[in-house]
């Protein structure tokens, strides 16, 4: 007798669990703005991408043409596949007299770059990020070859202290 | 009854008699039975295009996606541009396949869909074959499609081929019990195999309302087992893409792919049509006994519509459970026909019986 009420019990418990699922597809299908999906080439205007989306490394400069990079290097090392390459020389600062290493160059090899995020924490001064942009399709591989220091820009005062 | 305006059987007897005028009787017989051929091979295409674009409009509506859009209007040529690149793909064979039935294989299916959606009553008067144990044959024809997923397995000399087979093979066996006892609760209320029959037994109000609990229960068995039968989701053990890459048709491309692929989506309508004839009224419109202007109103649509949307309906449950439920293993499967939907199935005949033999269903 026991085992025949467990039997009902548990298809009773089966089907309980199937509609279970069923309601969860049901209420997608019902709710037809629920819907994820973004047109691409349409919606290119309003196109919001998400905030930890990581399309590539930038640089930001700010209004001065002023960047944070010391070029200690820590994100050429932290660089599983020699994404990054700093050309770096020593350049004499005219207010202490001395000669200071100074980034010359920040390449960035984008064809390399598998997005792993190693190299933004490893960055002691937050001078590089993860940028939003996802078009890099170009028609010569040179094009992803990218310097991202500005041309004649320096070193944020203070960044160092 | 009023949908007699709708009566099919006046353009066919026209039709009939046309021939008649004009050749001798052997003749019309073939021309006809030639028309009818013609009409079934535009269905069976017709079909595969409808029911493909909205299995995968479906689909991505359950998933929170919007499917093929590009294609033409909101992606509605999508299939027919699907159906074109199936038709210009290069035939592939294996080497050491069995090359004759390797090329029967797909044939044996697609033949089983064919004969079986013969006997599949549309509309008053638009059935191309009423024999009196219709639901016999029905049960029967469409067993024979899992000959042709054998074969495809054997012949293909492939391990994951043949597993694929194998499953489907003991999947079937199983199942068909389960589909066969389902709808025997439906024919101890009619008392006859014939589908005009049990069509015309359901005038008064569908068997699903009429025929109390046990009805019910052998409709969702009915839905379980059919679905099981067509080896869709989540019974699809004799493709589970995910452990044998595509199960019996891994070797097959181009049109003898487009075959397997036509003749899933088919076996799916017929099924479905034969669930909704035996369960849902067929053709016949929603009737409530007593309720003469509301059977009237009802009597405006015509049948064609009535049939098509039941079956549709029923499809749409069809494709709920796949896009929802994840794949059974083998003995999972094998547990909910034996162990389940057997005896369960049993006990409902039985209770139908004794309900038909005191004469207290509606």
């Amino acid at each position: 007798m026991k085992a025949i009420i467990n039997y009902i019990k548990e298809v009773v418990g089966g089907i309980k669990t199937l509609i279970n699922g069923m309601k969860v597809t049901g209420y997608y299908i019902s709710h037809p703005k629920e819907i994820i999906t973004q047109q691409y080439p349409e919606n290119k205007d309003t196109l919001k991408m998400m905030d930890r989306f990581r399309g590539e490394v930038i640089m930001p400069h700010d209004e001065n043409n002023e960047h944070a990079c010391t070029g200690c290097e820590a994100c050429e090392i932290a660089c599983p596949n020699g994404t990054i390459e700093i050309i770096s020389d020593r350049i004499l600062n005219e207010e202490t007299g001395k000669k200071k290493k100074t980034i010359v160059k920040f390449v960035y090899h984008l064809q390399m770059c598998t997005m792993c995020n190693l190299c933004i924490p490893a960055c002691p001064t937050d001078a590089i990020k993860m940028g939003q942009n996802f078009e890099h399709a170009v028609f010569d591989r040179s094009k992803l070859t990218k310097v991202l220091n500005k041309p004649e820009s320096k070193l944020r005062a203070g960044v160092e202290d | 009854m009023k949908f007699d305006i709708y009566d099919f059987s006046v353009l066919t007897s026209s039709i009939h008699e046309l021939l008649r005028s004009v050749m001798g009787e052997t003749s019309v017989m073939i021309t006809e039975m030639v028309i009818v051929g013609i009409v079934f091979l535009t269905l069976f295409s017709v079909l595969g295009l409808v029911l493909i674009y909205i299995e995968r409009k479906v689909c991505a509506f359950f998933q929170q996606r919007l499917g093929p859009m590009r294609v033409g209007f909101w992606g509605t040529a999508q299939t027919v541009a699907d159906a074109i690149k199936l038709l210009l793909k290069e035939p592939l064979m294996t080497k050491s396949a069995d090359k004759f039935l390797f090329n029967l294989a797909p044939f044996i299916i697609i033949i089983s869909s064919f004969m079986a959606i013969a006997a599949v009553p549309f509309a008053l008067g638009l059935q191309a074959l009423d024999l009196n144990i219709g639901v016999f044959y029905v049960t029967a024809i469409s067993s024979i499609g899992v000959a042709g997923i054998l074969i495809a397995g054997w012949a293909s000399n492939n391990k994951y081929s043949l597993i694929g087979a194998i499953r489907s093979g003991a999947q079937i066996v199983s199942y068909e019990l389960s589909v066969g006892l389902s709808i025997l609760t439906i024919v101890v209320l009619t008392g006859s195999l014939q589908f005009s029959e049990i069509i015309e037994s359901q005038r008064d109000g569908w068997w699903i309302f009429r025929g109390h609990i046990p009805a019910f229960i052998a409709f969702v068995i009915f839905l379980i087992a059919g679905t099981a039968e067509t080896n869709r989701g989540p019974f699809d053990l004799a493709e589970a893409e995910s452990e044998l890459t595509a199960g019996f048709h891994t070797e097959y491309s181009g049109m003898k792919f487009a075959f397997f692929f036509l003749a899933e989506f088919v076996n799916m309508f017929i099924i479905s049509a034969i669930g909704a004839t035996m369960f849902l009224g067929g053709w016949m419109p929603l009737h409530f006994g007593e309720l003469t202007s509301f059977n009237e109103i009802m009597d405006f649509i015509p049948p064609l519509f009535w049939f098509l949307g039941k079956t549709f309906f029923i499809i749409f449950i069809m494709m709920w459970f796949k896009w929802t439920f994840p794949r059974l293993r083998i003995d999972q499967l094998l547990t909910l026909e034996w162990k389940y939907l057997l005896p369960i199935n049993l006990i409902n005949i039985l209770i139908m019986a004794f309900i038909v033999l005191m004469g207290w269903h509606f």
